[in-house]
């Protein structure tokens, strides 16, 4: 009786003295490991903070109002770039004009109004591939269809199309993640109201994805906007004597203007390549920085 | 009072009306949408037609055992790809060793044991790494590392397949983080949870339970960064010494290489349309995306098949 | 007069399910029309069959008919868009579109192609009076929707189905997340609204059921056990499961 109001005698937890042991060297398992990840990641990331502020220091001396809004002399090796900066945002803008109608267009498509068979699966899988094309064979398909084929010649025009196809997949994907992000409950009400699909799209889907949207296409433009290959046969020149005066025209661009001075212009000024690079870097990452402003401010002023 | 704004006024008490002539806009907007839903299947066709357009008559006018001979030198006719070929796939293979510690293990340390003002930092310097465009990294390139390594390995050039791998390691890094940190953070917290309920350390239940969990997603990463790797040109062109030479024996890393995308590259400004270089370039071309065609169609498959999977054990 | 019948209506959905099975009932004009029984019942099902919001869904099969003032809404030939204006709803959850409080009222109207100004403030009153939501935000039509309490947003999308003059309006489940005092305001907007609407309604609660039914339909996986007016079915049911359903022997 008693003994069963004590309960069962005490015994000793399996294993004893091995069992403390054991959680050692868990623990310090587990600590090694953490300290290795956290070496791999603050590896990852020093350099590009390192290596960014090299650039700026280096190419401090060369930032001037002359650089940024004058025009080269002596064979670059003097002067300011501003027909590359000016041609970079031409086909920025170009690329824009193309992709983001298309690529919005086809992400309502893919979130709105496409089944789930085989068709779609095979427009991602084409999404997919047309995001991982190297971007140099991308300036061959450009160099055949847009230059020869259809005679646009080394051009704006041509170089834009080719960018607008290459960043179609970034704005795609972003845009229907967006689009697919709006409550669904949004659709069903509107169409108890005697809304359309399209009424509903127009009228409350799209409105609320455009930070999304946004987002996707300033980093699409970005990526653009820094690629040579792409450019290199399709509409980029190294030493044009005046500016393009239309889309027809070839143009200098930032990126091809970088490599050809860090590569092939004999005694150039380390000092205008570095600023070079400098006002490249700049240009893409002020867009990315307006990109990361517009997704936080959306996130804090969503209704729902 | 409202009732003029009330269309069917008439039809009070008469039941639902039959359906109208549908709105000719309407019906323009939804096929122009559809068509634009169809155009990645259009362009993947148009460049797949142009790059074989171009790029076949290369097979007829040079014999394939020339074509696939370890000499590669245009000006005496001689267009032997193996040496291209190889340049790429060791600079990748290269890159990928450099790539896949760093990228897996940053994502692992942001997703897994990153206190949140950690993350705040180093998702953006990631994606800021992400951002940089190619030639810049290739500039600094030839600036800094080639000169670094030269010393550091008493090489006598440094423009060599290594400064290329460094390079496009830390190009592929950015890509390989984000996927795979997305998926890591996919995991339910559920698995974490029951895991370390189960007297799990977080070191175990990471790579025993999260890890594995997520592994579609990290595959998917490293083939993405795979094919991010052979598709760059301008980095690579520019410190990878551009020398078309076999490079299969280890020594190869530290000697100058050349890879099928600086090929293209470099040589494209220089060929005559329609001469028979210019109809290799475009080989080269169909066979850089034929690779990532494979590359990406593998990556998605896996990512599909994973998931019908994980739907089924779910349901 | 009956504003709503349905005979013999059947529904399934491509996996299978039955929702319903047969169902044949009339819903009288300006009466409250309840709804009940167990989950899984088909009751959903049935509302969503009036305006033909179960096109959204994936339903295999449909048989039978329902006729609004005589005229089959299942028929293909009907204009949906038309139907669903003289046939509105209200959600379970409260769904405020992500526009102000006014721009709430008014989405149904601009769908249709309303325009004028004056017409439209004189719909969003009427739709607030009557939807007992009007002295509570008449200062602030203008703030976002969602800043709106729970029970208020309902009232709000009670409004705005208003706002459309419909004939019929369904509901589903729309006070299950609310707390008493607002069930309490829209079960009394319900009473004041069928005087001029057809009321259907689907109650989150048995109580719910018997506080407001002038007629009450119980249905049990997807057929129609019994149906009468509301005192009496909740009084004397006649059929086994209707009073053991009632009285909470199951459910």
């Amino acid at each position: 009786m008693s003994q069963a109001v004590n309960g069962p005698p005490a015994r000793e937890a399996p294993g004893g003295g091995q069992f403390r042991a054991g959680s050692i060297r868990r623990r310090v398992v587990q600590h090694a490991g953490f300290a290795l990840l956290s070496l791999s990641a603050v590896l990852t990331v020093i350099p590009i903070v390192m290596l960014i502020a090299y650039v700026v220091q280096r190419a401090a001396p060369a930032i001037s109002w002359d650089f940024l809004a004058g025009f080269p002399r002596e064979g670059m090796r003097q002067g300011g770039i501003l027909p590359a900066i000016l041609g970079t945002f031409y086909l920025t803008l170009g690329t824009a004009v193309f992709s983001v109608p298309l690529g919005v267009a086809a992400a309502i498509y893919l979130a709105e109004y496409a089944k789930d068979n085989a068709l779609t699966r095979l427009i991602r899988v084409a999404i997919i591939n047309l995001a991982g094309i190297p971007s140099v064979v991308y300036g061959l398909f450009g160099l055949g269809l847009f230059v020869l084929f259809l005679r646009f010649g080394t051009s704006i025009l041509s170089a834009s199309l080719t960018l607008s196809i290459m960043t179609l997949p970034v704005i795609i994907s972003a845009s229907e993640e967006a689009l697919r992000a709006v409550p669904q409950a949004f659709r069903t009400v509107s169409v108890s109201l005697g809304g359309t699909r399209w009424q509903t799209i127009w009228r409350i889907i799209l409105p609320q994805a455009v930070p999304g949207i946004l987002t996707g296409v300033i980093l699409g433009l970005e990526r653009a906007a820094g690629e040579t290959a792409p450019i290199l046969f399709t509409g980029a020149a190294f030493f044009l004597p005046q500016l393009p005066n239309s889309p027809l025209d070839a143009t200098m661009a930032l990126p091809y203007h970088l490599f050809v001075i860090s590569t092939q212009v004999p005694e150039m000024p380390l000092q205008i390549q570095y600023g070079t690079a400098l006002v490249l870097i700049s240009f893409v990452l002020g867009m990315n920085l307006i990109a990361t402003v517009i997704r936080s401010r959306a996130r804090a002023r969503r209704q729902w | 009072m409202t009732g003029t704004i009330r269309q069917d006024v008439d039809r009070a008490g008469k039941g639902p009306r039959r359906t109208p002539r549908r709105d000719w806009g309407q019906f323009l907007v939804t096929r122009l949408i559809q068509m634009s839903g169809y155009s990645a299947i259009v362009f993947v066709g148009l460049i797949f037609f142009f790059l074989v357009r171009e790029g076949l008559p290369a097979v007829f006018q040079v014999p394939l055992g020339h074509l696939f001979s370890v000499r590669w030198y245009p000006i005496e006719g001689y267009f032997g790809v193996l040496p291209l070929i190889t340049g790429s796939l060791i600079v990748t293979a290269g890159a990928m060793a450099v790539a896949i510690p760093f990228g897996i293990g940053t994502a692992v340390f942001i997703s897994e044991i990153a206190p949140r003002w950690a993350r705040e930092i180093l998702k953006p310097l990631v994606e800021l790494l992400g951002g940089l465009p190619s030639v810049v990294l290739g500039f600094l390139g030839i600036l800094l590392l080639s000169p670094f390594l030269r010393r550091f390995l008493n090489l006598p050039t440094g423009l060599t397949a290594l400064a290329g791998s460094l390079l496009l390691g830390g190009i592929a890094v950015p890509t390989i983080v984000s996927i795979a940190e997305d998926a890591l953070d996919a995991v339910p917290k559920a698995y974490r949870e029951a895991a370390l309920a189960l007297g799990a350390t977080r070191w175990q239940t990471m790579w025993g339970v999260t890890f594995p969990a997520a592994r579609s997603g990290v595959m998917t990463a490293i083939m993405l960064g795979i094919g991010r790797a052979i598709g760059e040109t301008m980095a690579v062109m520019m410190v990878t010494g551009n020398a078309p030479v076999l490079a299969l024996r280890l020594a190869s890393i530290v000697s100058p290489v050349r890879t099928m995308t600086a090929t293209i590259a470099a040589e494209m400004g220089e060929v005559a349309t329609g001469s028979q270089h210019y109809h290799v370039l475009f080989f080269i071309g169909m066979v850089l995306f034929l690779i990532s065609l494979i590359v990406n169609v593998i990556a998605s498959a896996v990512v599909f098949r994973q998931r019908s999977r994980a739907e089924r054990v779910l349901s | 007069m009956d504003k709503v019948v349905v005979e013999n209506l059947t529904l399934q959905y491509t996996d299978g399910t039955e929702s319903l099975r047969g169902v044949s009932m009339v819903i009288p004009a300006h009466a409250i029309t309840v709804l009940f029984g167990p989950a899984g019942g088909g009751k959903s099902s049935l509302l969503r069959c009036f305006n033909r919001l179960n096109d959204l869904a994936d339903v295999e099969k449909v048989s039978g008919r329902v006729l609004l003032d005589g005229v089959n809404v299942l028929d293909p030939a009907t204009d949906v868009i038309s139907l669903r204006r003289k046939v509105g709803m209200v959600f379970a959850r409260p769904v405020v579109l992500p526009f102000s409080i006014r721009g709430n009222v008014t989405y149904g109207l601009e769908l249709m192609g309303a325009r004028d100004p004056r017409q439209l403030e004189e719909a969003v009153e009427h739709s607030l009076r009557l939807a007992a939501l009007w002295d509570e935000v008449r200062d602030r039509l203008d703030d976002p929707a969602i800043a709106l309490s729970g029970g208020q947003q309902q009232r709000l999308c009670l409004a705005r189905s208003l706002a459309l003059q419909p004939e019929v309006i369904l509901l589903d489940e729309p006070t299950s997340g609310l707390d008493p005092i607002s069930t309490g305001k829209v079960e009394a907007a319900l009473q004041d609204l069928k005087r001029d609407y057809t009321i259907v309604l689907v109650p989150h609660s048995v109580q719910q059921a018997g506080r407001t039914a002038d007629f009450a339909a119980f249905l049990l996986q997807g057929q129609l056990v019994e149906y009468g007016p509301g005192k009496e079915l909740f009084i004397h049911p006649v059929d086994k499961r209707t009073e053991d359903y009632i009285t909470g022997r199951f459910g």
